[in-house]
């Protein structure tokens, strides 16, 4: 070993002493220049883009690359940063897809967010202005000619009386004015076909009346007059309606716009798109106060952590036990049962768990169709919330045991075996073996992972999403919920299935709960595994 | 091993072969039924675990050719599931080649260097990779709405996007290699920097030549996870040619349109080459993943 080492050692001297002198002094002073330059080139594309990013009122995004870029180049700029720069491309990896996602996700639960309440008070404003309406005998009928160059000329009729355009090409933006003719028309008429084709291009030219109104196509063979609807008055909130006079004010607390009354009250319906606010805690007192949320909620809660506890309980009693009888001298063909038993834990789990889903089947199923040959009675896996809980336990025991033997078998290997024998010399049979020194000696370090596995369950997502989504559903609830839903897929389905309105709000507010949950289990986990590194 | 034995040994032992050879056939039931569903006629038949009459209809179904049914009518595939396996495997092999880099450099830095704010990084890269990505999805989702704006390889329905997404998730694989980093004697690298060597030709051309095995580890678990990750790839790809096996998948299994065989045969097809990757890397994973939970 020691003349393999100093062998070594001889040929990276040589390896390094070229390197050292082929590089020279030149080439270490143009790596720099280069590094300085990219620096340069990486701060200007990102300025430009944190600027672009925040005249579009996308602060929080634009704080995001400020910091990851800034850092980045202060560490790679600096050389007492050295050490960081092998950590920061990790780290700012972390920092994008979890830190933010998290910090953002908190964020969410302080606001109305939801499918009704998607877009920035200035954007919906802006939807706003852009309404328009046609305004009363005001439509043209008109028809349409190509004329000689690709070009076309409309011709419009209005009580009798004839206008027509020039001719010009169908892409153009400037403003066409109507001019009165005498009902001649050149060229020849384009077909219906012709418009529908080129409705687009249609709907965007800008013509103007003889009188000096703005026209615009209002269908397949007429233009009307159009005004915008609302007018924005001087406070820049206030929009007065140009067909009825109604006055509407942005109502801060619904996120709408909404008409007022002579008062100043807010009077009648709000008014879609509605906008982003901040609500304060209003979608965490809903939690806990709204009898439709909060009844499933508690329910929810309560079964998740029932489901995670049965999980790990169940997992370490099958993998414990079955990583003591496959470690066991005596037994012959170890390797087999230990590559088979391993078996569940090789399938990827969502092909093993939509196989479940299939073999569970009610009416094709062939568990169902097993249970009827041999015992003449079918369970409703899927309709029957406690079947369904108890199929959702089975599968998961199976998805998970092999983890836990895996580990368990690893850590066997450290219980000195002369425990064993001063037991058997005793007289104790396999029974106390196992309850009086495997398992005490096994629980201290198998305690961190356990949690570990306690928290995965808790949060264990793919299953419940591909097993049964939540189901049989809970009535009387007033957001998407199921006997089955975990909190992770109770989260998931308010804010992605359309039922409840896709309410990030609510759907944010009960993640930052989770979260909660899950930051005490990971310090009491990294407490847990320091007190016994101690 | 006791020198002490019972009497009634040999029977224990019968015992155990009989307990673990009941458990097996439980344990396998469910693969093996699906091995025989992908060879039955049609979507809804039952029979026994032995196939008695056949077929390959789902197995070319789900190999992408179409089948000519008796009465003359084809069927088509209903999903391109090579397209899929290939995208899984793109994706992930990708994503895997990314996380060793980031991982391998981040924990080079952790188990070798002394620098400023090391334990907290360390613990709260821990403590933060608990947190289910599933929560975060209306925000993940605004992100690479966002950052496809910007950059619209790396934005909604991308590979590109989803491979970015995953690289958030090298905590564990950090701790893994930095604890395997720490078992190999520091005297070469020493030794080199006596020669000359920057910290980055040590680590480049001593430490990783001599961390395959657990480079090779952290690979196959990272792949592993990239093609079974569900959440995060079903929010991010929309289009049925982008979807990767994980998200494909759940398309056979719907109620209005139920596919039990030709699901068969496509899981089948897509579980085998993953199931055996891992089967073969076994040895080398159980350590991994042990070094993994004994947090170093």
């Amino acid at each position: 070993m020691a003349i393999h080492c100093t062998l070594l050692n001889v040929g990276l001297k040589e390896v390094f002493m070229d390197q050292a002198i082929e590089s020279g002094q030149s080439l270490s002073v143009r790596a720099n220049w280069i590094k300085w330059i990219v620096l340069t080139l990486v701060s200007l594309v990102a300025g430009y883009a944190i600027v672009l990013m925040y005249a579009q009122n996308e602060t929080i995004f634009a704080l995001l690359t400020l910091v990851v870029v800034a850092s980045g180049v202060v560490i790679f700029a600096r050389e007492d940063t050295y050490s960081h720069r092998y950590i920061y491309p990790g780290v700012a990896a972390m920092v994008v897809f979890i830190i933010f996602p998290l910090m953002y996700t908190i964020g969410i639960a302080f606001t109305n967010y939801s499918g009704t309440n998607q877009l920035t008070f200035e954007r919906v404003q802006t939807q706003f202005l852009a309404k328009t309406y046609d305004q009363p005998n005001s439509a043209y009928q008109f028809e349409l000619y190509q004329v000689e160059n690709y070009k076309i000329q409309l011709h419009f009729e209005k009580n009798g009386e004839n206008y027509q355009t020039d001719a010009f090409n169908l892409g153009a933006s400037e403003p066409i004015t109507l001019a009165p003719s005498n009902g001649e028309k050149a060229g020849t008429k384009a077909a219906i076909r012709f418009i529908i084709q080129n409705r687009d291009a249609l709907t965007k030219l800008n013509i103007i009346s003889s009188d000096g109104h703005p026209l615009s196509m209002s269908g397949l063979r007429e233009f009307s007059a159009s005004s915008p609807l609302y007018q924005l008055q001087e406070d820049n909130i206030t929009l007065v309606s140009q067909f009825d006079g109604e006055i509407l004010k942005p109502n801060m607390d619904a996120g709408f716009y909404q008409a007022i009354n002579a008062q100043g009250e807010f009077v009648g319906d709000t008014i879609s798109p509605g906008f982003v606010v901040g609500n304060g805690w209003k979608n965490f007192t809903r939690i806990f106060l709204d009898k439709g949320i909060q009844g499933p909620f508690i329910q929810i809660f309560i079964w998740t952590v029932i489901f995670a506890g049965l999980t790990v309980l169940f997992t370490l009693a099958v993998g414990l036990v079955l990583a003591s009888i496959v470690q066991w001298d005596e037994l012959k063909g170890k390797a087999v049962y230990r590559m088979l038993l391993i078996l569940p834990y090789a399938v990827p789990a969502f092909i093993s768990i939509l196989i479940f889903k299939g073999l569970f089947n009610q009416s094709f199923g062939e568990i169902n169709q097993l249970l009827e040959g041999i015992f003449n009675f079918k369970v409703n896996w899927f309709t029957d919330p406690y079947m369904a809980k108890t199929m959702i336990l089975i599968v998961n025991t199976w998805l998970g045991y092999p983890y836990i033997m895996i580990l368990c078998m690893g850590l066997l290997k450290s219980i000195p075996s002369d425990l064993y024998e001063a037991s058997a010399i005793d007289g104790a049979g396999p029974l106390d073996n196992f309850f009086k020194i495997t398992l005490p000696l096994m629980i201290k370090p198998l305690t961190p992972l356990l949690i570990a596995s306690f928290a995965f369950n808790f949060n264990n997502f793919v299953l419940i999403q591909l097993l049964t989504n939540g189901a049989p559903d809970i009535i009387g609830s007033s957001t998407p919920a199921g006997h089955t839903d975990l909190l992770v897929s109770y989260t998931y389905r308010i804010a992605f299935e359309g039922g409840g309105g896709q309410d990030f709000g609510l759907a944010s507010a009960i993640a930052t709960l989770i979260f909660i949950v899950v930051g005490a289990l990971a310090l009491l986990n990294l407490r847990v595994s320091k007190k016994q590194q101690a | 091993m006791p020198i002490v034995k019972s009497k009634n040994e040999k029977k224990r032992v019968w015992f155990a072969h009989l307990f673990l050879w009941v458990f097996c056939a439980a344990i396998l039931f469910p693969l093996l039924m699906v091995v025989a569903i992908s060879f039955r006629e049609g979507n809804f038949a039952s029979g026994s675990l032995i196939p008695t009459d056949p077929t390959l209809e789902h197995w070319k179904l789900a190999l992408g050719i179409a089948v000519t049914n008796a009465d003359g009518s084809i069927t088509n595939p209903p999903f391109p599931v090579l397209l899929w396996l290939w995208n899984s495997i793109k994706v992930a092999g990708i994503t895997s080649i990314f996380v060793l880099a980031l991982s391998t450099t981040c924990a080079y830095a952790f188990a070798r260097m002394r620098f400023a704010g090391k334990k907290v990084l360390l613990e709260g890269m821990l403590i933060f990779q608990m947190f289910p990505a599933v929560l975060a999805l209306v925000a993940l989702y605004a992100l690479f709405d966002k950052v496809g704006q910007y950059i619209p390889f790396l934005g909604l329905n991308t590979h590109g996007g989803l491979i970015f997404a995953y690289l958030g998730g090298i905590a564990l694989h950090v701790w893994t290699i930095k604890g395997y980093f720490e078992t190999i004697d520091k005297s070469l690298e020493e030794a080199a920097s006596l020669d000359g060597a920057t910290p980055w030709q040590t680590f480049r051309l001593i430490l990783l030549p001599l961390s395959v095995p657990i480079l090779a580890v952290v690979f196959i678990l990272s792949f592993v996870a990239a093609i079974t990750e569900v959440p995060v790839a079903s929010i991010l790809l929309v289009d049925v040619d982008k979807y990767t096996l994980a998200v494909g998948m759940q398309q056979y299994l719907y109620p209005q349109n139920y596919l039990w065989g030709d699901f068969a045969a496509a899981a089948v097809l897509s579980a085998l080459p993953i199931t055996i990757v891992f089967l073969l890397a076994q040895k080398w994973l159980v350590g991994g993943l042990t070094a993994g939970g004994n947090k170093g």
